[in-house]
């Protein structure tokens, strides 16, 4: 056990392999933009009825799951818990990297992408997305100003200050990715005040889930481990955020199902609907919610050789599912404009539709991910980073702040 | 030398520095603003005052009267607004006004009607768009501007009536009066190059079952407003209470 | 120091074959007479004029304006073509030589409704 925990030097097998892979997905998703582009969204999956398709859903984790991760980094300088300071700035990176590739992609997959300055320079404000692009730039300048007062000497008086700006505003900015769709009162999915602190909670449990596995793997490659007690810490915070998560997303469901005209609704979802149940209760359900649990706090469970970090990731895949379900499943169900009527039209009233992404946008969608991976690894590269903090005390007790 | 007081005012001095003032500032005016002036010159009419509040653009579709197999509405919005285009996925392929079938499953009665945008009072899609490119004109009329629509799609997940539409590939063969391109949304916009000419939309003159009526709801004498007085109607979706500017009977 | 000067030399050569090979855009009048604004000044600020237009034709309903884009076209369109792109078209062969892309045409249709010269500026649209 060490106190503190370098980067791995770029010789480190896997370094560069990795970074290959991510330029390597990201090149064909920037490919796929292009063939996008040029061919128009005729070449994608998605029509009039499944308006965002795959690489939003894409998008929408990887902006939940980065603000999330921010936090991670932020409970050390802005709460005070020591044995979580040296955290920050590779959550703080984390963050940056999620919400650059996540956004990257959603500015792509619009119908017209070249005109990113129009919607940089027009906004209403009564759209959660004209908000979005005060608070995503703004999210952006701040996390860097956090980083800043966490890595260099001079500014570290002021890292709390930063800290609690950022947490305040990642905050804002979650609570209006949710908003997106919970202010959205045409859909049956959505129409919800719960959809926005429901996205608060997915953040803590993916951001969680995404740190921890980010910085097991580089701890591994540079020979090190965490300490058996925080690790322990960590794992027993993911699992509260796995429960709390759980929590949100069953008392949305209750509501639903209680109410007469969203019964028809639940029951595409949660049993009709095809992929949309396999996805709910084999993917969020079993995979993402009762497994990791299972992993994190049955002993039988916790024995298995890096059980936390299986459990990250079984998280991981839960969510993406459910995000699935979430976005593409509430278009698959048709709106109600005729309640309690059965409809037809050649515009699909009335119908149940299938969703089929094209390979362009797979493509584009793990894109994103190439774009964070890349990011991620090259900050790791060039800037000061390091693992494990002399001015953290990890050697002494760590369960006493 | 005489006293400037002595000498009388010389009328002769006064209209020349008058004539020269006036053609002096008529210079510096068409120096300051030289295609202004050629402006009024080429002239061949004047811009109209534009759409206004007084106004309200209504429309009463009376479902008794449509008929069940029946689509000449949705071939004269598509012959009007040049959308012609095919797509391999027709759920890809625009449709501005449609006809939906009903069924009631209790009763079994059937009827059919057109869908199209609604031009709400409260628009949800102009809530949500991040440009400000969903507007909603001062005549009540609901457009995209496709000058600063981005493509994101937003509106059209807003929308209660799936009213809106996006065009998935290159258009080529659009009407002058419409212009519409890849990567924006659109909607039916009332026709609003041909109701700003005086005209009626092309749906409404196209059904032969005379189901629809176009006109000023604001104004007490017009035909819409004084049978929505006095017959029963009803607005799609009430409940969210959006105000709309498309009203129903028979439903 | 010779192998720079025969450097140099050797780049400006290159250098001032692409000049010398772009052609200028030949711009073909089909309808002679008032433009509504004199050349220089369309040069320099049609699109100023244009962007106000649609700004006020689109959002405030104002229908009749001088610097209307449909006007343009049908007064511009080639004769040949009936569009204002393709090869010899009125604003194609500036805005290739300028290597300035126009965003108007993914939605505006470029080719004039009107046979070519009917129509004048300023008549209401």
């Amino acid at each position: 056990m060490t106190h503190s925990v370098a980067i791995p030097p770029a010789s480190a097998k896997g370094f560069y392999f990795l970074t290959a892979i991510g330029a390597l997905v990201s090149a064909l998703g920037f490919a796929a933009v292009i063939y996008m582009e040029h061919h128009g969204h005729q070449v994608t999956g998605m029509n009039n009825q499944f308006v965002w398709g795959l690489p939003l859903v894409f998008a929408f984790f990887q902006l939940v799951a980065g603000s999330g991760a921010l936090n991670v980094g932020l409970i050390g300088p802005v709460f005070g818990k020591q044995v979580y300071k040296p955290f920050a700035p590779l959550a703080g990176l984390l963050a940056l990297a999620l919400l650059a590739g996540g956004v990257l992609v959603i500015l792509l997959d619009l119908g017209r992408p070249d005109r990113v300055p129009v919607a940089l320079t027009h906004m209403n404000l009564t759209s959660v997305f004209g908000w979005d692009v005060i608070l995503f730039n703004g999210f952006f300048a701040i996390v860097i100003l956090f980083l800043w007062t966490q890595m260099s000497p001079a500014m570290r008086r002021y890292s709390q200050t930063a800290g609690l700006l950022a947490l305040v505003w990642r905050f804002i900015l979650t609570t209006g990715t949710g908003s997106i769709f919970g202010f959205l009162v045409a859909r049956q999915a959505y129409q919800s005040a719960i959809v926005a602190p429901m996205f608060i909670i997915f953040s803590f449990a993916w951001g969680m889930a995404v740190f921890l596995v980010v910085q097991r793997a580089l701890l591994r490659s540079a020979g090190a481990t965490l300490h058996p007690d925080i690790a322990r810490r960590m794992g027993n915070l993911l699992g509260i955020f796995i429960v709390a998560a759980f929590y949100f997303v069953l008392v949305y469901h209750l509501t639903n199902l209680y109410y007469a005209r969203q019964t028809a609704f639940e029951e595409f979802i949660l049993v009709s609907g095809g992929v949309f149940p396999k996805l709910f209760w084999g993917g969020y359900i079993a995979l993402g919610t009762v497994l990791p649990l299972l992993l994190l706090y049955v002993p039988a469970f916790q024995r298995i050789q890096g059980s936390d970090l299986i459990a990250a990731v079984l998280t991981l895949l839960g969510g993406l599912a459910l995000m699935y379900v979430f976005i593409v499943g509430a278009q698959a169900f048709p709106l109600e404009i005729f309640p309690g009527m059965q409809v037809k039209s050649s515009f699909l009233d009335g119908q149940i539709d299938h969703y089929v992404p094209s390979t362009a946008e797979v493509l584009l969608s793990f894109g994103g991910f190439g774009i964070s991976l890349v990011i991620t690894l090259i900050a790791l590269r060039v800037l000061p980073f390091k693992l494990l903090d002399d001015n953290a005390p990890l050697a002494a007790d760590p369960l006493h702040d | 030398m005489s006293a400037p007081h002595d000498k009388a005012p010389d009328s002769g001095r006064r209209s020349f520095i008058g004539a020269a003032a006036a053609t002096g500032a008529g210079l510096g005016v068409a120096a300051l603003a030289p295609g202004l002036q050629l402006i009024e010159v080429s002239a061949a009419g004047t811009p109209s005052t534009g759409a206004s509040s007084d106004k309200r653009w209504g429309m009463l579709i009376d479902s008794n009267k449509c008929a069940s197999g029946c689509d000449a509405c949705v071939k004269a919005c598509n012959r009007e607004n040049g959308i012609t285009e095919t797509l391999q996925d027709v759920r890809q392929s625009s449709q501005w006004i449609r006809k939906v079938d009903l069924k009631d499953p209790k009763s079994g009665r059937e009827h059919s009607l057109p869908v199209l945008c609604q031009h709400c009072a409260k628009p949800t899609c102009v809530d949500v768009c991040p440009t400000g490119a969903s507007m909603k004109r001062a005549d009540g009329i609901v457009l995209v501007d496709r000058h600063i629509c981005i493509g994101c799609r937003y509106c059209m997940m807003a929308c209660p009536y799936k009213a809106r539409s996006f065009v998935h590939l290159t258009l080529t063969e659009q009407n002058p009066e419409v212009p519409r391109g890849q990567g924006c949304v659109e909607a039916c916009t009332f026709c609003v190059h041909r109701v700003d000419k005086g005209q009626q939309p092309a749906c409404v003159e196209a059904c032969p079952e005379r189901a629809m009526l176009f006109g000023d709801l604001k104004d007490p004498h017009s035909e819409i407003a004084q049978r929505i007085a006095q017959e029963a109607t009803t607005q799609l979706r009430s409940d969210l209470k959006l105000d709309l500017g498309v009203r129903y009977q028979g439903i | 120091m010779k192998r720079t000067l025969v450097g140099l030399g050797a780049f400006l050569l290159l250098a001032g074959s692409v000049y010398a090979g772009t052609p200028k855009p030949a711009v073909k009048i089909e309808n002679p007479g008032q433009c509504i604004a004199p050349a220089a000044e369309m040069r320099a600020n049609h699109m100023e004029k244009l962007k106000h237009t649609r700004t006020r034709t689109l959002r405030q309903g104002i229908r009749g304006e001088v610097a209307s884009l449909n006007g343009c076209i049908n007064c511009h369109a080639s004769k040949t073509t009936g569009s204002v792109l393709g090869p010899g078209g009125f604003c194609q062969e500036c805005h290739s030589y300028a290597a300035v892309s126009p965003d108007c045409w993914i939605c505006h249709q470029p080719k004039a409704k009107q046979p070519v010269g009917q129509t004048t500026a300023g008549v209401q649209q």
